[in-house]
């Protein structure tokens, strides 16, 4: 009763990058315990995906597989997981804290009577306790606790940690879905008209807030994030502009928005009120545009320049463009 | 359709948050409260299937301190027929806890339809939906922001990562209501008069053991002062030097 287990997110096939940072999760958790990391996914022609898994360094794979899964369904999956948890002795389930992960982790931990923590950027076992960390308040705080149940559940923040690479060569057990009545389902997934990286898991995101004048200026913030190259970066605006419609909510960073932490934030004409700071301030290096040198956002900024972003970003996008060219 | 809806009195956004004494839970001083604002679509949404139906009743119910008397008289005022204040005088950071809770109250109602926000914006917990539907036994939706009813059936749609679902489900069911889904209105004069003299029933909330114990409330670490590297484009090579040799970013 120390196994861990890892739902990992299949769609269309494919497995989902950041699912490999919760394998990363559940092994770092199952060499603590002392028990073994599972990975499990749910869906329908999991083969690939299965195999992808089990050269992810986990000690055992769990494809429930079949038609009745082909689409997501939160309870149908959540029934099929909390079963196999408590077959394989699971102390612990995590999965990333994605739409599917907010939607599904918190049915199983139901149904488990466990204890579970969301959005986590730690999770640690010692001397018999699962201990979490995870932002409270936007990120305004950090809450740190203990799980009081037999069980616990997590689902883990994109970006924090590594995507698991171990290699290996685990047995995939290919299981049916089980029968019964599914309540929610999924009848069709419509892609986004573009093709842009998701802000949560975006390396990079160029963020504009009202200092751009206008919605069409936005142009000059999508512009440096294709400078990054396909894949990497990610468009994201301040609540003001949202609220002015001239970016959809999907990318709204801050209190009412998304909460993010990339590797590289750059904000362009965003003063920085505080709940937007509560949204990025977790970034790793942070880079602020904004002609106004007293904005509270060169407070949380690494590096700044100060003046006009109608002259500086086309020229941070020339050069972003000859860097990643170099490469 | 007898709809309830889960509202929370939390921390206003602007605010600033401070750790009280105990390490363990935030300084109320000074802290100005709101409803949360993804609950305010929550409480828009149980009127507009009101209003389609012709029919039902709109129960707002929270778990709180007795201050949030004011949020649920707000959600009364803007159209909601009775409130329940499930009262506690600690701040639960425990989803879990709220769910069970929440659940055990709504099983002593009649009720087809919950909905409340996508996530309080204090506990960012995200979780209510999901793991209430569990207790309840009732279909669950995530993040709504379009919604449509026929038949006792709900089409919803939600962003998911570089995408859109549409999912289906039948009542009963738990929906979380993502902002986009509808344009909330305010409670006018005659609104507010009425929600004086509208039931709010008060009732000691049945916690459950909390499923995760708190530790520490801290405030994140500081980050080191930035350094501004200058004035216009020509401060465009330096940052490219500090990215690349000094963060390592680039």
């Amino acid at each position: 009763m120390s196994n861990v287990l890892v739902i990992a997110e299949v769609r269309g096939g494919s497995l989902k990058r950041s699912s490999l940072e919760a394998v990363t999760a559940a092994i770092e958790l199952a060499g603590q315990t002392g028990g073994k990391a599972i990975a499990i996914a749910c869906g329908s022609g999991l083969d690939a995906a299965g195999s992808e898994l089990a050269a992810s360094g986990v000690a055992q794979v769990v494809a429930i597989d079949g038609a009745a899964f082909e689409s997501y369904s939160g309870d149908g999956y959540a029934n099929a997981i909390a079963a196999q948890a408590g077959e394989h002795g699971a102390t612990a389930v995590v999965m990333t804290h994605t739409a599917m992960g907010k939607d599904l982790l918190p049915r199983v931990a139901a149904k488990l009577d466990a204890s579970i923590a969301t959005d986590a950027t730690s999770v640690k076992f010692a001397d018999g306790k699962f201990t979490v960390q995870r932002p409270v308040f936007a990120g305004k705080a950090t809450l740190t606790a203990n799980g009081t149940k037999a069980v616990f559940c997590a689902t883990i923040r994109p970006n924090n940690y590594a995507a698991a690479s171990a290699g290996g060569n685990a047995e995939v057990n290919k299981i049916e879905p089980p029968a019964g009545d599914l309540l929610s389902v999924v009848k069709e997934i419509v892609a986004s008209s573009s093709d842009r990286t998701p802000l949560q898991e975006a390396k990079v995101i160029v963020a504009g807030g009202r200092g751009l004048k206008e919605a069409e200026h936005f142009n000059l913030v999508e512009d440096l994030a294709a400078a990054f190259g396909p894949g990497v970066a990610a468009v994201g605006a301040s609540r003001a502009v949202v609220d002015a419609g001239w970016r959809p909510h999907r990318e709204q960073v801050g209190q009412t928005g998304k909460v993010v932490s990339p590797p590289l934030y750059i904000a362009i004409g965003i003063s920085g009120a505080i709940q937007h700071l509560a949204g990025m301030r977790t970034a790793g290096t942070i880079v602020a545009i904004n002609k106004d040198a007293d904005a509270p956002i060169f407070k949380v900024a690494d590096y700044g320049i100060v003046g006009d972003a109608f002259e500086i970003v086309p020229a941070l996008t020339k050069a972003i463009a000859e860097v990643v060219a170099s490469k | 359709m007898e709809i309830v809806v889960c509202i929370k009195r939390v921390p206003a956004s602007d605010t600033t948050i401070k750790i009280a004494a105990d390490g363990k839970s935030i300084d109320p001083a000074g802290v100005k409260y709101e409803l949360n604002p993804y609950d305010e679509f929550a409480i828009e949404q149980a009127l507009l299937i009101k209003e389609q139906l012709g029919a039902g009743s709109v129960t707002v119910v929270t778990i709180g301190s007795k201050d949030a008397q004011k949020e649920l008289r707000d959600a009364l005022a803007r159209g909601a027929d009775k409130a329940a204040l499930l009262t506690t005088d600690q701040w639960i950071s425990d989803g879990a806890s709220t769910a069970a809770a929440l659940a055990t109250w709504i099983k002593s109602q009649s009720c087809d339809l919950v909905l409340c926000g996508r996530q309080a914006i204090d506990s960012d917990n995200n979780q209510l939906a999901p793991n209430l539907a569990t207790h309840l036994g009732f279909a669950c939706i995530t993040e709504v922001n379009k919604l449509e009813l026929a038949d006792g059936k709900f089409t919803a749609e939600r962003d998911i990562e570089g995408a859109r679902e549409v999912v289906t489900c039948p009542t009963p069911a738990v929906l979380s209501c993502q902002k986009g889904l509808n344009e909330p209105r305010y409670p006018n004069l005659k609104g507010i008069m009425a929600a004086k003299k509208k039931p709010l029933e008060e009732a000691a909330a049945e916690l459950p053991a909390a499923g995760l114990e708190v530790v520490s409330l801290a405030l994140p670490p500081e980050r080191a002062a930035g350094k501004i590297l200058g004035d216009g484009a020509d401060s465009v090579p330096a940052l490219i030097d500090a990215l690349r040799n000094e963060a390592k970013v680039l």
